[in-house]
């Protein structure tokens, strides 16, 4: 009883509070129209260049700057060209705004290499093998991901048959539910063959994309969001689906079972089966790359919007920043459901092209 | 645009990473844990089975039980009943035995007192006449102290005779 009226008191403390912010609102854009005629032009404001410096690879880990000072994470950089194999450190080739040439190598500042190594004399990429912010992301996720399973798995070994404990109790409906819901009905009978695979993806991708949304050091690298991440993870599907599909699954792309002049002097399902192969897995590339990547520009276009208004002036961007940040939370809160879809996503579609190889010869 | 080209360094540290790591958890954390999962579902699943055939057996046990402890209860009431008849038995024979012993108690006691008191009675009777006769005695003595008396006596003995006789 007491408990109920606690929260209507909340509720209407809440009420209360909520005026009180639109009442500032509104006094705040009142105050934005008075003084915008005194705003003084500030230092140009490149929020494209920002949103795209925050989610893309880099090769150091810039974690913030005050004032003239950058505060970042230097990182090793290994690059095979002109003259063989070198490895530096990547705070050598300077900072962004004034990079530095080191080497004979330098960070292009435009072209199709735009931040990236290239070398001074001829302009083209080195084989480039630098541990850059993602790949440090990748090899923390990864180290977590080590840590995390295999401490669970010799929990379980230690544990028994007893009673779920810890992280073990946290992860175990997960699992069981994705082995059991998802891989056992979508692959069939083999599907012990793909566990591996499809759990390892799926705890990859989930993992990675819940530290793409922590905003500091080690989160915030756009891992997920980054093509390559995910181009590898369709190709594995792509060759599991592929390399372990069956004799009657083939046969349906050769000759599928459709009326004779789909397929007989123009072979029109052939190509359309062929290429299924191929759009299926590039699906799964392009769908977790845009999403991951459409959530952390969102997130930054948000955020990015503060100092877009407070060049109007100092009110509006003070105004809007309470906006800014309610949607940001909301934006976040959504991102996280997106996290664990996406994950969820990937993996079940994984399970079902697998499954759609796996298919036994029809009895007729 | 590099958003769309993959960077090949990205992809072989991608590829490298992946797969070791699918590997150790391949190869180390999944059998046991999905393994370990199955093993104690299906041991869930078992004992639960056991649990159920324990109480099957357990409700017939208490259903022989039941049954035996009825049996007792009506051999108990068969006894009980055996015994009070068998009470009831032995009250009246016990009864009828002292009833016959004591009548015959009461008859000796009835013919001992008929003995004792004809016993008396004879006794008494004896007396009586002794004392009778000594009274008579003392009478017959006095008044026949002369002999008018005497043959008064005699005559009126005579009459009385004679009229006793007639």
């Amino acid at each position: 009883m007491s408990q109920s009226i606690d929260t209507k008191k909340a509720g209407k403390i809440g009420k209360i509070a909520f005026g009180i912010l639109l009442v500032i609102l509104g006094l705040l854009g009142v105050a934005a129209f008075t003084s915008n005629s005194e705003s003084e032009e500030k230092g140009e404001l490149n929020i494209k260049e920002m949103i795209f410096g925050h989610v893309q690879d880099a090769y150091n880990w810039h974690i913030t700057t005050i004032g003239d000072k950058h505060i970042s994470i230097s990182l090793p950089c290994i690059v095979y060209g002109q003259n063989g194999l070198d490895v530096f450190c990547s705070s050598k080739l300077g900072h962004e705004g004034h990079y530095t040439e080191y080497n004979g190598y330098k960070i292009a500042e435009e072209g199709n290499y735009a931040g990236k190594i290239v070398e001074v004399s001829t302009g083209k990429r080195p084989w480039d093998f630098s541990i850059t912010k993602n790949v440090v992301s990748l090899l923390i996720s990864c180290a977590l991901l080590l840590i995390i399973f295999l401490s669970i798995a010799k929990k379980y070994k230690s544990n028994g048959f007893c009673k779920p404990t810890g992280l073990q109790a946290v992860l175990e409906p997960l699992i069981v539910s994705l082995n059991d819901d998802i891989i056992k009905p979508s692959v069939g009978k083999n599907y012990k063959k793909f566990t591996w695979y499809l759990l390892t993806v799926f705890f990859f991708i989930f993992i990675n994309n819940l530290l793409g949304i922590i905003p500091i050091f080690p989160g915030g690298a756009n891992l997920t969001g980054n093509i390559a991440i995910t181009f590898v993870l369709a190709a594995l599907t792509f060759l599991l689906t592929n390399i372990f599909g069956t004799k009657a699954y083939f046969l349906d792309i050769i000759w599928p079972k459709v009326p004779k002049w789909l397929k007989f002097p123009l072979p029109i399902m052939q190509f359309i089966e062929f290429l299924g192969i191929f759009t299926k897995p590039i699906a799964l590339c392009i769908r977790l790359f845009a999403n991951m990547f459409a959530g952390h520009v969102m997130v930054l276009v948000l955020v990015g919007l503060i100092f877009v208004f407070s060049q109007l002036s100092v009110g509006v961007g003070l105004g809007f920043s309470v906006v800014s940040v309610l949607l940001v939370v909301f934006m976040s809160l959504l991102e996280c459901l997106v996290c664990f879809i996406q994950a969820y996503v990937f993996m079940t579609l994984s399970a079902l092209f697998i499954g759609m190889a796996q298919v036994e010869e029809e009895e007729e | 645009m590099s958003l769309l080209t993959p960077d090949p360094g990205l992809l072989f540290w991608m590829l490298l990473c992946f797969l070791i790591v699918a590997f150790i958890l391949g190869k180390w954390a999944w059998p046991a844990i999905v393994g370990m999962i199955e093993e104690r579902g299906n041991y869930i699943e078992e004992s639960l089975k056991k649990a159920d055939e324990a109480n099957a057996a357990l409700a017939g046990i208490k259903a022989e039980n039941e049954r035996l402890a009825a049996e007792a209860k009506n051999e108990r009431v068969e006894m009980l009943k055996e015994a009070t008849r068998l009470k009831e038995k032995i009250i009246d024979d016990a009864k009828t035995a002292a009833t016959a012993e004591a009548n015959k108690i009461i008859e000796n006691a009835k013919e001992s007192i008929q003995l004792e008191k004809d016993n008396a009675v004879k006794e008494i009777r004896s007396q009586v006449a002794e004392l009778s006769v000594n009274i008579a005695e003392r009478i017959i003595r006095g008044e026949l102290k002369s002999n008018e008396s005497q043959i008064d006596m005699i005559n009126k003995l005579l009459d009385e005779v004679n009229i006793a006789k007639s």
